[in-house]
Order: C-alpha cells, then structure tokens, then sequence
C-alpha cells in the first residue's frame, strides 16, 4: 500500500518535472558534475599532488588536458577531486544539519510544542543572530586547531593511522563551521508544517489508535510535509557548495595539497593580493573551476525554482 | 501586538548575552597564549606569567566572561593582540565606516537595478521578457564573485584602463563603483524576486481591477495604486544590506584591497587577533538583530494583518 503510494508521488513528479525542457537540461548537467566527482579516482590522469616543475603554468595539451598550474600540477585531476571534496562536505552538512537537525528539531517543536517548542526556536534565534559569513569564518578557524589535535590524540592511542591525511579534519571542520547556516531556515519549515496539520484528523486518529509519537511523526507527518522541505533542500545544496568553496578559498576549508575547487580559484588570484599579473597571464586556469562552481550553483538554483512551482502550485511566482 | 513587540524588546539583550557568551567562549578555546602572541619573541616563562597575571587570564572563564562585558557595554572591547596599545575600537570604528560606505553603494545599486526590473518583469507577466529577466537575474546571481571580480577589473581597469583596479577612497570616488557592482548586481536578483511576486500579488487584487475599470490612466495605477503596495515587503529586504557590512562584502574586500571590516576579520584570524574578532562578531550580531527587531516593529505597524 505504501510503497504504490510513494511510487505514484514519484510519476506524478516526473511527469511534472520532464515538461519542463530547461530544468531537465539543468538536472543533467547537475548529474554529469556528481558524476565526475564521485568517479574522480577513476577518471583522474594523474596524482593531484603530483607536482613537475618541468611542465608549470602549461596550456592544454594531449598529456594535460587542462593545462598545467603554477606547480606544474594536473589542472584537469584537480578540479575533478575538487568536485569530489565539494560533494563529501555538501552530503556531510545536509545529512546532519538538513536531516538530524533541521527535520527532526522542527518535527519537535512543531508537534510537542510548549517547552520544547521555545527552546528550540530560542536557540535558533541565537544562531541566527550572527553575521552568517563571520560565524562560519569564526568557526571554521577556532574549531581547526581543536580537531587536529583530537586527532593526533586518536592516532597516537588508538593505532588507528591516516586520519591527518585522510581530509577528514577538513571535512570534520567545514561540516562544523556550516552547521548553524543549515538547519534553522529549514526547522522553522518544517515547524510551521506540522503546526498546521498536527490537529489533521488522520493525526488524531492514529494518536486515537495508540501509534507511538515517533511513527506518528516520521510515518504520518513526514511524508505529508515532505515536498517543501526538498525544496528548501534543494535551495540550501547551491548555498553549502559556495560556502565550502568561499572557506577553502580564503585557506580555512579544505587544506593543501588536498584540491578545492576554492583553494585553485585562491592559487590563481592569490587571494586578492597579485590577481592582476597572474589573472593577465594565465585566465584559463581560473575558467575550469569557476565554471563548475558557476553550473553547479545556477543548475541547483533553477532545480530549487522548477520544484517549487511543481510542489507549491499556490504561489507559483 | 504591543504584547509582542515588548517580548522581542525584552528577549534581545538576552539573546545578546547568550550570543555574546558564545563568541567569547570560542574565543578563550581558541590555541595560542594571549600573552605569549603579545610578548612575541621577547616571552619569558616569568614575563608571560606576570602579562598572564596582568590580564587576568587566570581568572576562572566566568569572571573573565563578565568582565569583558562590562567593559564592552562602555564600549571598550581590549587591546588588540597584534596592533599593540591600540583599543580595538581604534581599529574597528574607521573599518566599519568604510564597510558601511561600500554597503550603502551596493544597496543604491541593488535597489536601483532590482526594483524596475522587477517590476517590469511583472507587469509583462505571459510574455517572454518576464522568464528573460528572471533567468538572466539567476543566472547572475549565480556568478561566483571570484569570477566577477577578477573580469571586471581586467575589462575595466586594465584593457580600458578607466578606473584603478585596486584601493579604497571613499563613497564619493570612481574607485567604488567596480565593488559595488560586483555585489549589487547579484544582489540585485533578490530585489527582482521579491519585488515580482509582491506586484503580481497586487495586480491580481480587485482594487486594481476597479481602478482600470474607472479609467484611470496606466501612469497612476502604476504609481499610486501597486507601487505604492507592492515596494513594501522590500523594507524587509534592508536587513540585508546590515547583513552584508559583516561579511557580505569578504570577498570583494579582499580581491579589490578596501580596508573594511571584512579584512580585519579575516587578518585578525589569520593573526588570531581574537579580541578584533571577538568584537566584531559583538558588534555585527547586536546591529543584526536591532535591525531586524526595527524591520519587524515597523513591519507589524505598517500592515496590521501580520501578527
């Protein structure tokens, strides 16, 4: 019974969805960069660390794709890990600040109310009383030190090896510092969603037939309140991306050698400082990874737009 | 609605105080010994013990926490750690207003691209200009302004060579109008949005339809009858621009060398200057959140539907 259910709200979706030409060509785009990403170990020419003194700041040729950066490192196999590391951090924050967070405080608070209720409302009015840019930077570079150490501290007495070099001191760092952004916008949605149907009379009914509170929220409302919440989702992906691309950029996200598509956009303009020499002589090493963080942002922005018309037909502008 | 305007009047100084408690904590987690990055080179363990000491930075967390407020609340945030002997106010307050300079050109740009656009996207709802505006407006809303700026200033400042590429001298200068369109024309976007959705929300209403039924001529229903409803949901839209001196404007910042408070924040973390940092967090949220708390007050007064 169920299964029909959902397999019907997917038709009836699709059928919504593939009308409409450019949000296909944009979805297909979207697909073919998490492809490239998520194959990246596959696809890649070369090592991204791989430096050769003999070949730097080369065009596009037959052995490098792309061309050559100033440490004559793979322009092509970086921007492909790059994608990679996008698309880890982007997952880590919307499963724990989307999903953990942001759903099930607003499913709290919308459904027991009272106490509950205000403080989570509270706390959020406190996260959100930061300068969003400046709370991320603060936490991103005060939480840094924190976790290397904690890690130093596994490593050293537990024999566990590789956490420093895995990047999971990055992730760990960046999926922090982008916590507060994520779930609030989404927890108010989700509360506002259940405050209107929490009274519904499938809700009383299955309060009446003894349904524990947990499936009654996960079963029965989750699913009724599951369209705007992706659209807010699918909002919020664009967001994160650019955030952990703006943090590796200014040196406080993924770290070197590592490859972001933030810190080669930062090698390039050298963070501002001598932009112009290097910007007048080699522009196409700036072109590949702007480009993808360029596509990545308008294609979701457009998928964000098209499902909110399909899923909110009321307010269609 | 007097109920609700005297809680959120009573909740904002907590919410400060918790805010600000956060900030301080991690500040005081954060590595390095405050007296060792003042003394620099010339530390010894007894001349760092007696700064130490000096500082009060042996003080249990608490009681260093409600110093600093109380000397926060006359307005005195410490001396920074780098600059030394400089109040960190010294360094803030000309930081701020160059900010708030870039902030309020960017806002004019904003305003001024994305209301009429809006509008006029609108008002040619059905016609092909509407999704034109609207997608060009994504699509530039989309544009990293790692690109932007670094295109903007080859165009303009090294292939024509009209204006400096880099450097800050004040609001009245060429110097400011590459900055500002970097941010403003994205920015613009949301004013596009919003101001679209707020006018064909009017256009719809009868009183509109009454007013063209009367004969009134184009010009005045325009002006008079959905303009004059349809801009105000953009008040709420001027947080944005408080938003953006703290931050909005990083990377612009640093890409076109203006000394605002968005370079500070970032030298003061590379420094760990954490007293700057401390401070202009401080600073940003209590501007945020009276701006908001105005934008909402004024809000409730200005239409009475919303509770």
């Amino acid at each position: 019974m169920k299964h029909s259910n959902s397999i019907t709200f997917l038709k009836i979706f699709w059928n919504q969805f593939k009308k409409r030409k450019f949000a296909l060509i944009c979805l297909a785009i979207i697909c073919t960069v998490y492809l490239i990403g998520v194959l990246a170990p596959l696809i890649s020419t070369h090592d991204y660390s791989e430096t050769d003194l003999s070949r730097t700041q080369n065009g596009p040729s037959l052995e490098n794709w792309l061309g050559t950066d100033r440490l004559g490192r793979d322009i092509y196999t970086r921007v492909i890990w790059g994608i990679q590391n996008t698309i880890i951090i982007t997952l880590i924050t919307i499963i724990t600040g989307s999903f953990l967070l942001g759903i099930s405080l607003g499913l709290a608070a919308g459904y027991f109310r009272g106490k509950v209720d205000i403080l989570i409302m509270r706390l959020g009015e406190v996260v959100s009383a930061f300068p969003d840019i400046l709370l991320i930077i603060l936490l991103a570079a005060t939480l840094r030190p924190s976790i290397i150490s904690l890690a130093h501290y596994i490593e050293d007495n537990m024999g566990i090896k590789g956490i420093l070099s895995s990047g999971i001191v990055d992730y760990l760092v960046i999926g922090i510092a982008l916590l507060p952004l994520s779930w609030f916008g989404l927890m108010r949605l989700v509360r506002g969603q259940v405050l209107s149907i929490r009274n519904a009379e499938y809700v009383q009914a299955a309060k009446a037939m003894g349904t524990s509170e947990i499936v009654i929220l996960f079963r029965h409302i989750l699913p009724n309140i599951i369209s705007p919440v992706i659209v807010s989702i699918s909002f919020s992906i664009g967001a994160i991306a650019l955030s952990e691309v703006m943090l590796s950029f200014f040196g406080l996200g993924v770290q070197p050698p590592r490859p972001s598509l933030g810190v080669m956009i930062g090698d390039v303009t050298a963070r501002g400082g001598a932009s112009i020499s290097v910007l007048r002589n080699h522009p196409e090493q700036l072109l590949a990874p702007i480009i993808v963080v360029w596509l990545m942002i308008f294609c979701w922005n457009i998928i964000g737009d098209i499902l909110n018309d399909i899923f909110n037909p009321k307010n269609q502008y | 609605m007097i109920e609700y305007i005297l809680k959120r009047l009573i909740w904002t100084p907590f919410l400060l105080l918790i805010a600000s408690f956060f900030v301080f904590f991690m500040g005081n987690i954060a590595p390095g010994d405050p007296a060792e990055l003042i003394l620099k080179n010339r530390a010894t363990p007894e001349k760092i013990e007696a700064l130490r000491d000096d500082m009060g930075l042996d003080e249990p967390f608490i009681i260093q926490y409600l110093i600093y407020i109380k000397n926060a609340l006359g307005g005195d945030f410490g001396e920074s750690y780098v600059f030394q002997g400089k109040k960190v106010t010294e360094l803030l307050i000309p930081k701020l207003l160059v900010s708030i300079k870039l902030n309020i050109a960017v806002t004019i740009v904003s305003i001024s691209l994305g209301v009429p656009l809006g509008f006029y996207a609108a008002k040619n709802y059905g016609s092909w200009k509407d999704p034109t505006i609207v997608l060009t407006m994504l699509f530039l809303f989309a544009m990293p302004v790692f690109f932007t700026a670094p295109f903007l200033i080859t165009i303009f400042a090294v292939k024509l060579g009209w204006i400096k590429a880099s450097g800050w001298n004040g609001f009245f200068d060429t110097q400011i109008i590459l900055p500002a369109l970097t941010i403003g024309i994205p920015s613009a976007t949301i004013y596009v949005r919003h101001m679209r959705a707020s006018t064909l929300d009017i256009i719809g209403q009868d009183y509109i339809r009454t007013a063209y039924s009367k004969g009134l001529k184009e010009y005045t229903i325009d002006t008079k009858h959905i303009i004059k409803n349809s801009i105000l949901p953009i008040l709420t839209l001027l947080g944005f621009t408080i938003a953006g001196i703290f931050g909005g404007s990083l990377i612009v910042e640093i890409i076109y060398g203006i000394p605002g408070v968005s370079r500070l924040a970032l030298d003061a973390i590379y420094q760990r200057d954490f007293p700057v940092l401390t401070a202009l967090v401080l600073i940003g949220s209590t501007m945020l959140v009276l701006a908001n708390l105005i934008i909402d007050i004024s809000y409730t007064l200005i239409d009475p539907r919303i509770e």
